[in-house]
């Protein structure tokens, strides 16, 4: 016996050569052939320059504070994207559809409009920035508000991404749990977020993912002060003003990289959390 | 532990799920609602574990009313129709939730719990899955994972929600003896839902027949067949023709069936009424001959082997009868001559 091949073996419902052959083709125009570029050109700096041109302290700080700012908002986005699914879910209401569609407006909305709302919503003379100054917090032109523009941008991923497994979650189970003495909270503990502990997991990969490459959003309300406010996608820009494009492009495989290691590292969490 | 429903009324919108149910059930007996889908009593099962709300009446377990407790302070088994399984749990979680999930103050040992967990699943005969999950095993097994996780944490009273909805006949019958067994052995008092009267007629001490949010009857099987109390569970249990008919006189009358009207005597179920009534006929109660010379008045449609007897179907004026008949006396299609030997008859 010899194991089939996907390339020879018979099937009732043909399709696999040409499908495949479509998606290698348009895989490599779209994503690989642009990511290719982005590791060479670097190159024109020679390792050493490249070296240094992503090390500069400016280079670190915006990459710290893309990615902390992605992870944290992401962090944040988890429970609370929950919660609005778990409500949209469970629930009926009046209003439920409306809410449905409020969540889809970070997808929807042109990144800059959204940046310019929140950033004249949280400046210092602003109608949540005037009293949040009042009490001494300050988010626009800070960190905070950068973390808090890619939360906004990243919770359509967590609750579009935890809503159908969330949907698909047996009642049953939890009344099982009910009448075996466990109590709501052991319930919710032990019986519904491992189940969905992969969704949460993958809604917080895909939230981080769009905050770290978020441009549009964030450079309004983040002030752009380097070494505090700015972040990578910016430095890139500004790179690019000073026609320095091997510098912007080592800013960029910089964070591909950084990107590419958070990708992996969830997925081997979630692999990790399905054979335990 | 004894069950006392009195006047339970559920509301779901505009629809009376459950009607005033009266309900008594005693220590250590095994109970089956018996009724077709909506009669409710998948929501007597429910509000019976806490895990619904009547709108009026009360229940009550070994005399404490139950209104207040919740769900996972009763120590109410249950079984779902689904099973419910916690996904990713292994055969073992499983079982081992419910001691798992108890205060610190009543909750067994590890190494208890492991001893408690494994006897149960041996005790169910299925001690070589305990790693497996819920996906990885048949639908039989997942029954008896489903049952050794409701009896793990000791509960006096079971209930089942169609426990062999799902599985097919050879098993079903195999888990309909062993849970019979279970029942006595444990010191149970137990109450499954059921809409397939073999199953509650053989599994259970008494059943409870629901037609439309209401208990229609509440009896032993032998009761019930020999006995039944109104039109619905006549038709419902043994399987009789419901023909329409007329007292008048002293005989029950067809007309315009092509039947011979049958004495009063014979009646297993005196109406003192006259007029139109219904007439319930059993398989067994019909004498069947081959019709001779064209007096025939039914015809037969199918005849299958049943144990001792030939089970034959019969188009009747367009009713079909179903009736008993000697191996080898029937074919298909050939004219016979059905007379009734007895029938309970109820007001129409």
């Amino acid at each position: 016996m010899s194991i089939a091949s996907p390339f020879r073996r018979r099937d009732a419902l043909p399709g696999f050569g040409f499908s495949l052959g479509i998606t290698l083709l348009w895989l490599s125009g779209i994503v690989l052939v642009p990511l290719l570029a982005l590791l060479l050109r670097p190159l024109e700096l020679g390792p050493l320059g490249f070296w240094h041109s992503v090390t500069e302290p400016r280079v670190l700080a915006s990459l710290r504070l893309s990615f902390l700012g992605a992870l944290a908002a992401s962090a944040v986005n988890v429970p609370l994207g929950l919660l609005v699914a778990w409500v949209l879910v469970r629930y009926r209401f009046p209003g439920r559809r409306l809410l449905d569609g409020v969540v889809d407006l970070p997808f929807a909305l042109p990144t800059a409009v959204a940046g310019l709302a929140l950033t004249a919503l949280y400046a210092p003379n602003g109608w949540l920035g005037a009293p949040l100054a009042a009490l001494g917090v300050k988010v626009a032109y800070t960190p905070l508000g950068v973390a808090l523009a890619m939360g906004f941008v990243g919770l359509p991923f967590v609750v579009r991404t935890v809503e159908p497994v969330l949907r698909d979650l047996p009642r049953e189970a939890e009344e099982a749990a009910s009448t075996l003495g466990a109590t709501r909270v052991q319930t919710l503990w032990r019986v519904v977020l491992p189940a969905l502990a992969p969704a949460l997991l993958a809604g917080f990969a895909m939230a981080s993912a769009r905050a770290v490459g978020e441009y549009g959003s964030v450079i309004f309300i983040a002030g752009n002060m380097p070494m505090v406010s700015e972040i990578a996608p910016l430095l890139i820009v500004v790179r690019l003003e000073q026609f320095d494009y091997a510098g912007a492009a080592a800013v960029g495989l910089a964070m591909l990289a950084l990107s590419f290691l958070l990708l992996l590292a969830l997925n081997l969490a979630n692999r990790l959390w399905r054979r335990a | 532990m004894s069950v006392t429903v009195s006047r339970l009324t559920r509301r779901f919108g505009p629809v009376l799920a459950l009607r005033e149910v009266e309900l008594g059930v005693r220590q250590g007996e095994f109970v089956a609602l018996l009724g077709p889908s909506g009669s409710g009593k998948t929501t007597l099962l429910r509000i019976l574990a806490g895990l619904d709300f009547a709108d009026a009446g009360t229940v009550e377990i070994d005399g404490e009313d139950m209104s207040a407790v919740p769900a996972r302070a009763r120590n109410i088994g249950f079984v779902f129709q689904n099973y419910a399984l916690f996904r990713h749990m292994t055969v073992f979680e499983n079982v081992a939730f419910g001691l798992r999930v108890r205060p610190r103050a009543t909750r067994p040992p590890g190494a208890e719990i492991t001893r408690r967990v494994r006897r149960l699943l041996e005790r169910m005969q299925i001690g070589e899955l305990e790693r497996r999950l819920p996906e990885q095993i048949s639908g039989g097994q997942r029954q008896r994972v489903a049952l050794a996780r409701a009896l793990a944490t000791e509960p006096r009273l079971l209930l089942l929600d169609e426990p062999f909805g799902a599985l097919d006949a050879e098993v079903r019958k195999g888990l309909r003896r062993w849970l019979r067994e279970l029942h006595a052995e444990l010191g149970l008092t137990s109450l499954f839902v059921t809409h397939d009267q073999e199953e509650a007629l053989e599994l259970a001490d008494r059943v409870a027949v629901m037609q439309a949010g209401q208990v229609a009857q509440f009896d032993s099987p032998a009761a019930l067949v020999a006995q039944p109390a109104n039109a619905f569970v006549a038709g419902f249990l043994g399987h009789a023709a419901r023909l329409p008919a007329r007292l008048a006189g002293d005989a029950l009358h067809f007309d315009p069936l092509p039947l011979p009207p049958l004495p009063r005597t014979a009646l297993l179920r005196g109406v003192a009424v006259e007029g139109a009534v219904l007439a319930f006929i059993r398989a067994h109660e019909w004498d069947i001959a081959p019709a001779v010379a064209g007096e025939g008045n039914a015809v037969v449609r199918s005849c299958r082997p049943a144990g001792g007897h030939t089970h034959v179907e019969l188009d009747l004026g367009g009713y079909v009868i179903e009736a008993e008949a000697a191996h080898g006396l029937l074919n298909y299609g050939q004219p016979c001559l059905l007379r009734p030997r007895a029938a309970r008859v109820f007001p129409a």
